[in-house]
């Protein structure tokens, strides 16, 4: 493997709370060195990073990269690549797929496909019951042994108390957190959109914002019961974002993500009964997209994640209340994150680089989100200024279902070097 | 530029419509089984004329109607714009001589429909057509039976008939194209 | 002129501009003499093929509608859902492009998905008519009930009017509510707590707790129907109370200040949402409303399968 020297960019380490313009050599698979004007190896290949930020590649901790099961619209290759051109260098896939990964063989299938592809990281996130019934835990020793970073029902929220507070409990023996899709089920059950004025108006089931925030509540009091770590999924409403709050300063082991539509998106998105807007959580009021805002900018909301969510263009092509929840979203977290958080003077480039990379690893206990000598090499170039429009045809994600198509947005990734070698690299 | 010629003035109009009454009673037979329609719109306030003066001159008390003939138009898929509907209001036809009011006659595909729609209402012992115009320009063969006058125009001419209660005074004019 | 022209589809009112509803209201006018005729048929829509896509049961609606294209001379279709393709699991999308590949003119659809209608319209080249899409709207009943309205009052603006029952669920009650408020009328909601939308007022109406409140307030109700289905999945205790609670009875109508008209888009549940002796008595409209349901169907395929109006005679026709 060549050495790589990554030259006179704008370096963002926010693990030690760097922010300078240097070079970066990577070898080995790792981080040399970091420095003003270092030498070039013989072999090395330099990538010119003037104008350019240099961060530690982004972090995804909630992808659904729908293989095995539904290889037609996504794989973990086709996953791995996509986030690799949004400038992750790793993802966490969540285990419903089918069959769930609720097994350390369905581990070690994600990890050896991830390895195959070449990509992006994939660290699997495996079942908190079998089959994600709600039923019976999963061998989380079995599937941690395998490669599993988290254990999640996602989809699905963790119905029952009492499994709730097993799982956390147990989870402590590992080391690894319990991420929980909050959505009450008989609050939410038929509900298709946010439960507001839009919903009235299109005649839709609306899921209220309650819906969140009863198993918000419910999470945060098992997590000072149990000791455990308990990571919320997808937070969609000003209510969750004050309880989390008042959840970290009591010191509770409480973390959370956000993902890009629920800062950028409102309800209105639904107008026109466009699928394209339909998720779970749903998107909500304009207060809660600014709550979320706000949350990310202090920390409450620690980290951004995308829920990416490839669906076929045929399950979107159909009437809203048949049509599947969740959008992709690999490919336009970062521009995203980039024109509406640091564009709207929200975060600046450092807290994001935090938000997107430094916190996630963090959490989770990965690998990454560091350049301190030693780190694995996998780093993200960053445009900031890049005016792009969004065009899903070109999307290396198998899916095309966003509400975003023909948005211009402003910052993507250059180049993604993971494990010390490219393997994105923008071309144009 | 588009001229615009005096046809009939408001006095000769007034003659030419007593002229027309009478005519019309001539014609008819008398005023017994008589019915005037109007086709909507200005074949409507010659026709509530003309009942007045045959009211008049026999101490009649002659039935009137009003038609529109939107709906029958044979044009109704091609015009593109909707045209509005007016209303149509027709006592019984059931054997009663029909005499159907228009102002100008000219391709005769107005007067057609008028057929057509008169049909869907009973079935007259006979039917006379009246007009104050005849322009020429037929494209199916249908004649009047009472007309006020002719007058031979182009395709780009227009025969403009006004009456004081929709345009504020009476006259004919022919407006070259 | 053209900014009243109504598109190709009629999918609701909440799109339409009050300009637009008059038209509707008032082309409706002309067509409700010609089912007073002996031959109720004009030839202004001859040649159309028009097709009934029916996703949910409604002999009423249907019916309805056929009347209306069979009066203008149309050729009707009829699709229900039992023993179509639809019941096969075809998608609405591959129903309607056969239909359309059939070179269909027009489609008037029920669907069980709120945005069906809508849905088709961007999908497929003939018209569209929304005849009921999920909780969405019914914009021919919305219109026909105004057409009521305006037939006992002559005129929209400024009259009170409360729907009642189930403005949740109900279709009927948005079309009413879209089409009244951007004519001038005020309107009240009255039903249970359960069955109000949780922003109904930020749609202009007032809310009316009780069925009282609404029979001191309005000058006209219009009573939904009470569905069963509703008991079934908890938002009410039984149909019994509703009706103790909520029903319009002639016991609660003797008290009104003045004679409201009595309106119901059908069909009734007698003694649960209505009374018997209400629906038959001399202040109900409901079966004028079934007449003028034909009129306005006809006014709406009327304009549809046309542009936008213009006046019929240019002086010298």
């Amino acid at each position: 493997m060549r050495p790589i020297l990554v030259r006179g960019g704008r370096i963002l380490d926010p693990s030690r709370g760097i922010d300078q313009t240097a070079d970066l050599l990577l070898q080995d698979g790792k981080v040399e060195a970091l420095g003003q004007s270092l030498g070039r190896p013989d072999d090395a290949e330099v990538l010119d990073a003037a104008g350019r930020i240099v961060a530690p590649g982004l972090i995804d901790l909630h992808v659904h990269l729908r293989e095995p099961g539904q290889e037609d619209i996504e794989t973990v290759a086709t996953g791995a690549m996509a986030a690799a051109a949004g400038g992750f260098s790793a993802v966490c896939a969540m285990p419903n797929t089918d069959p769930v990964t609720d097994n350390q063989a369905a581990v070690g299938f994600i990890v050896s496909q991830a390895q195959r592809a070449g990509k992006a990281r994939v660290y699997p996130i495996g079942a908190i019951s079998l089959g994600q019934k709600g039923q019976q835990l999963a061998e989380f020793g079995e599937l941690v042994g395998a490669g599993a970073v988290a254990v999640s029902d996602d989809g699905k929220p963790v119905v029952s108390s009492h499994l709730m507070r097993t799982a956390l409990e147990y989870a402590r023996t590992f080391g690894i957190p319990v991420a929980d899709h909050c959505e009450d089920p008989t609050l939410a059950a038929g509900g298709a959109m946010h439960e507001g004025l839009v919903s009235t108006r299109l005649g839709l089931k609306g899921v209220p914002a309650a819906a969140e925030e009863i198993m918000v509540a419910r999470d945060i009091l098992l997590a000072e019961l149990t000791g455990g770590h308990v990571h919320l999924c997808h937070m969609s409403t000003r209510g969750s974002v004050e309880l989390i709050r008042r959840a970290k300063e009591k010191g509770l082991r409480v973390t959370a993500e956000a993902c890009p539509h629920h800062f950028t998106l409102t309800h209105e998105a639904c107008e026109g009964y466009n699928t394209n807007a339909k998720m779970n959580p749903p998107l909500r009021e304009p207060e809660d997209r600014e709550a979320i805002r706000q949350g990310l900018r202090d920390g409450t909301i620690d980290v951004v994640c995308t829920d990416h969510a490839p669906h076929h263009y045929d399950a979107k092509e159909r009437e809203f209340d048949d049509a599947p929840n969740g959008i992709i979203g690999l490919e336009t977290a970062l521009g995203l994150a980039i024109t509406e958080l640091v564009g709207g003077g929200l975060l600046d480039l450092p807290t994001l680089v935090l938000r997107m990379s430094t916190m996630p690893a963090r959490i989770f206990g990965l690998p990454g989100g560091s350049l301190a000598k030693g780190a694995a090499a996998d780093v993200v170039l960053i445009d900031p200024t890049a005016e792009w429009t969004v065009s899903p045809d070109g999307f290396f994600s198998k899916s095309r279902n966003t509400p975003f198509a023909g948005r211009r947005l402003r910052g993507r990734a250059d180049a993604t070097i993971v494990r010390g070698q490219v393997v994105f690299r923008r071309s144009e | 530029m588009p001229s615009r010629t005096p046809l009939l003035d408001d006095r000769a109009l007034g003659r030419t419509l007593v002229r027309m009454a009478t005519e019309i009673v001539e014609r008819a037979g008398g005023t017994d089984a008589l019915v005037l329609v109007g086709i909507q719109r200005r074949g409507v306030e010659l026709a509530d004329r003309l009942k007045r003066l045959i009211d008049q001159a026999e101490g009649s008390n002659v039935p009137s109607g009003k038609l529109d003939i939107t709906l029958y138009r044979d044009d109704l898929q091609t015009v593109g714009a909707r045209p509005v509907v007016g209303e149509t209001r027709l006592p019984n036809l059931d054997g009663r001589t029909v005499v159907i009011v228009d102002d100008v006659l000219y391709t005769g595909r107005t007067v057609r429909a008028a057929l057509d729609e008169c049909a869907d209402f009973g079935r007259p012992r006979r039917i006379l057509l009246c007009v104050l115009i005849d322009r020429g320009g037929r494209e199916l063969p249908i004649q009047a039976d009472i007309v006020g006058t002719t007058v031979s125009t182009g395709p780009d001419d227009r025969v403009d008939v006004l009456v004081s209660e929709l345009d504020g005074r009476d006259a004919v004019e022919l407006v070259r194209g | 002129m053209s900014t009243l022209a109504l598109g190709k589809d009629l999918v609701g009112l909440e799109p339409l501009s009050a300009d637009q509803i008059r038209l509707i209201l008032d082309t409706a006018e002309p067509f409700k003499e010609v089912s007073e005729r002996p031959i109720k048929k004009v030839p202004a829509l001859r040649g159309k093929t028009i097709v009934n896509l029916f996703f949910e049961a409604s002999t009423r609606t249907r019916i309805s509608f056929e009347f209306a294209e069979k009066r203008l001379s149309a050729d009707t279709v009829n699709v229900a859902t039992a023993g179509s393709s639809v019941s096969k699991g075809e998608t609405l999308v591959d129903t309607a492009r056969n239909l359309e590949a059939m070179r269909i003119d027009m489609v008037v659809i029920r669907h069980g998905a709120s945005g069906a209608a809508q849905f088709l319209g961007q999908r497929i080249r003939s018209n569209v008519i929304n005849a009921g899409d999920g909780k969405h709207e019914h914009p021919t009943q919305g219109l026909l009930d105004i057409l009521t309205l305006r037939d006992r009052f002559k005129r929209i603006e400024g009259l009170k009017i409360a729907i009642c029952g189930d403005i949740l669920h109900s279709r009927v009650a948005r079309s009413n509510i879209w089409g009244l408020t951007k004519l001038g009328a005020q309107v009240g909601v009255c039903g249970p707590a359960t069955l109000l939308p949780r922003n109904v007022q930020e749609l202009g109406v007032t809310i009316l707790p009780r069925i009282e409140d609404a029979i001191q307030w309005a000058d006209a109700l219009n009573v939904l129907r009470l569905q069963l289905e509703r008991m079934e999945a908890g938002f009410l205790p039984s149909l019994r109370e509703y009706n103790r609670v909520f029903g319009v009875t002639s016991e609660r109508l003797a008290k009104a200040p003045k004679d409201l008209l009595i309106l119901h888009p059908g069909p009734m549940n007698r003694g649960v949402e209505i009374d018997s002796d209400v629906a038959d008595g001399p202040h109900s409209v409901i079966l004028p409303q079934v007449t003028n349901g034909v009129a306005v169907r006809m006014a709406v395929l009327y304009l549809l399968a046309g542009g936008s109006p213009d006046w019929a005679h240019q002086p010298g026709d």
